[in-house]
């Protein structure tokens, strides 16, 4: 699978502060990417300059094979960068009209990218009068005018509403599978989850993991709860199942699927009542707080 | 070439839909009107004892009429009119950082020499315009003057309205410019304005005022400040005044006519390349 981002050690200091601290990743071609990390991690630096806003201090990249910058890898890409940003005097559709005239596209693709976050009907308002979240939606709007190959959304679902977040999850999920690669950053895990093939997560600047998300949970763990608890573990202990100390007859077992119905069974011939048993699936959640406070504690 | 011409046709499509650019070309109009035009009208009409004193009626009348076009239009362009020109250009460039719009405009695909020069591009589109308009209105005012009070109608010679136009051209761009250029520096749009406007209205008259009379070492500094060069270059295209008809405050003899147009100029040029060599090598945060 070809990448249509790369970089290499990219790292942004100020002064002595690295914010972006040697930077490495891949976007391969066709992937809603997720780039994740808390407030502050080093996100938007990274993203400003994949589109050459911001110059790397040492390190370097490439989008769609070029620097970043080249107006050949712009015309490309659509971006919308740390929030929305849109002239007040003027209305959504004429707003949209400036970025096409920018982009060399002109105004033929400004009605569909309106209808394709739902703001067709608010689109001869002043952007004044938008709320935070219809500016948003006008932001991703500005991203698709291009009919880009790259999409690259920075905390799109800032300020939308329950059901304006779900749709923009619907639709950024439609620009993946329509053949766009799509590159978002957030920091609300669920919504990377949901959304993205491969995450990136970032703290303190670095990057601390990469991988697909079903990689990056790992493997699932089943809950048991079971009595007596000493017969529980000895019986585990001899098919060489790992279990977590039990709390008022609660355990987690580290166990394969393959391997659950046999240790059951086990447990049921030597006579332990069991209540309760069910596969829990590990959260993007914890994968993010073990991989972002190792990196912490290493600093 | 074609991007630059795409970013020009884009901004000129904001600019025309900015209610501020508007406000701007209506407080230079009605300025030049009142001034140039309703205020010696109405001493002229009442005797010589109007806002005006001093000068006779006739001479009044006769600043009205459509000889003085020229010298009625630039006779606010070195000072209040410069400085509405001033505040378009820090309006223009400024308001892009105040917003946060231009990082939506570097995203697009023109780099930021294009992006920048399509900017420069549309602001002179615009300042020509707005001189236009202001000529044009007082050709219009001069004109039903002369009706209304039966006088000649003699019109300046097409190369004196061309040079009278360039002229004020030249000295509204180098405002603007100097505008834009605090705005790209600034990235700011209300500091600029204020520090440009304290600079034009404040500033360069003290300097100019000192430097005539009691501090002539300041001579040489005054000669280059941008103010004391539009005030030259207005009044070597203005036509001579009817007696007792002072020049416009800021229009001066200090600098030659040549050595004026081209410190304008220089103004122009200088403010253009300090703007695009810091948008280059900044990054947009």
């Amino acid at each position: 699978m070809s990448a249509v981002v790369v970089t290499r050690n990219l790292t942004k200091a100020y002064g002595d502060t690295a914010v972006v601290d040697r930077v490495s990743l891949s976007v391969h071609r066709g992937e809603v990417y997720g780039f994740l990390g808390p407030n502050g991690a080093g996100k938007t630096t990274t993203l400003r300059m994949l589109l050459g806003l911001i110059r790397p201090t040492s390190g370097d990249a490439t989008v769609l094979g070029r620097r970043p910058g080249d107006p050949a890898a712009l015309a490309r890409v659509g971006s919308m960068i740390e929030g929305p940003a849109f002239y007040p005097y003027l209305s959504g559709h004429d707003n949209l009209a400036v970025m096409g005239r920018y982009a060399g596209v002109g105004t033929r693709t400004v009605q569909a990218s309106l209808e394709a976050v739902d703001l067709a009907s608010r689109g001869g308002d002043k952007v004044s009068t938008y709320s935070l979240g219809m500016k948003q939606r006008l932001g991703v709007a500005a991203a698709l005018l291009k009919e880009p190959d790259v999409v690259v959304l920075d905390e799109p679902t800032n300020g939308l509403d329950p059901a304006g977040i779900r749709e923009m999850r619907a639709l950024i999920r439609r620009l993946g599978n329509s053949g766009r690669t799509v590159i978002l950053s957030s920091h609300m895990l669920g919504e990377v989850q949901q959304v993205c093939d491969r995450v990136g997560v970032i703290a303190s600047g670095r990057v601390v993991a990469e991988n697909t998300v079903d990689e990056l949970r790992g493997d699932s763990h089943v809950v048991l709860r079971a009595t007596p608890s000493d017969v529980v573990t000895v019986t585990l202990a001899g098919l060489d199942v790992e279990a977590l100390p039990a709390v008022d007859g609660h355990f987690e077992l580290e166990i394969d699927e393959h391997r659950t119905g046999e240790a059951i069974r086990a447990l049921v011939l030597a006579g332990v009542d069991i209540r309760e048993v069910r596969r829990v699936d590990r959260q993007l959640e914890d994968v993010f707080f073990e991989v972002t406070e190792e990196a912490v504690s290493h600093d | 070439m074609t991007e630059v011409v795409d970013v020009t046709r884009a901004e000129l499509f904001k600019t025309v839909r900015r209610p501020g650019v508007w406000t701007l070309l209506a407080v230079a109009v009605v300025l030049s009107q009142v001034f140039g035009y309703v205020i010696p009208y109405l001493s002229y009409a009442g005797g010589g004892t109007g806002p005006i004193e001093g000068a006779s009626p006739e001479a009044l009348l006769d600043s009205t009429l459509p000889d003085q076009i020229v010298g009625n239009a630039l006779g606010g362009f070195p000072v209040f009119a410069g400085a509405l020109a001033l505040v378009l250009g820090a309006l223009l460039f400024g308001s892009e950082y105040g917003w946060g719009t231009l990082k939506t405009l570097l995203t697009q695909r023109p780099g930021r020499v294009t992006v920048l020069a399509g900017q420069f591009i549309a602001m002179a589109v615009a300042v020509a315009i707005g001189v236009l308009v202001m000529f044009v209105l007082g050709a219009v005012s001069a004109t039903a003057i002369a009706l209304r009070e039966d006088r000649a109608r003699s019109w300046p010679a097409p190369v004196e309205l061309l040079e009278g136009y360039g002229a004020g051209f030249a000295i509204m761009l180098m405002w603007a410019t100097l505008g834009a250029l605090l705005g790209v520096l600034l990235r700011n749009v209300a500091l600029p304005i204020g520090l440009g406007v304290v600079w034009v209205l404040g500033v360069e008259n003290l300097i100019a005022g000192v430097a005539g009379s009691v501090m002539t070492a300041l001579q040489p500094l005054r000669d280059v400040l941008p103010g004391v060069n539009a005030g030259s270059l207005a009044s070597a295209v203005m036509p001579a005044r009817p007696p007792g008809i002072d020049a416009p405050p800021g229009v001066t003899t200090s600098v030659t006519d040549v050595r004026a147009l081209l410190t304008v100029l220089c103004y122009v040029v200088v403010c253009v390349a300090v703007a695009l060599w810091a948008s280059r090598r900044r990054d947009v945060t």
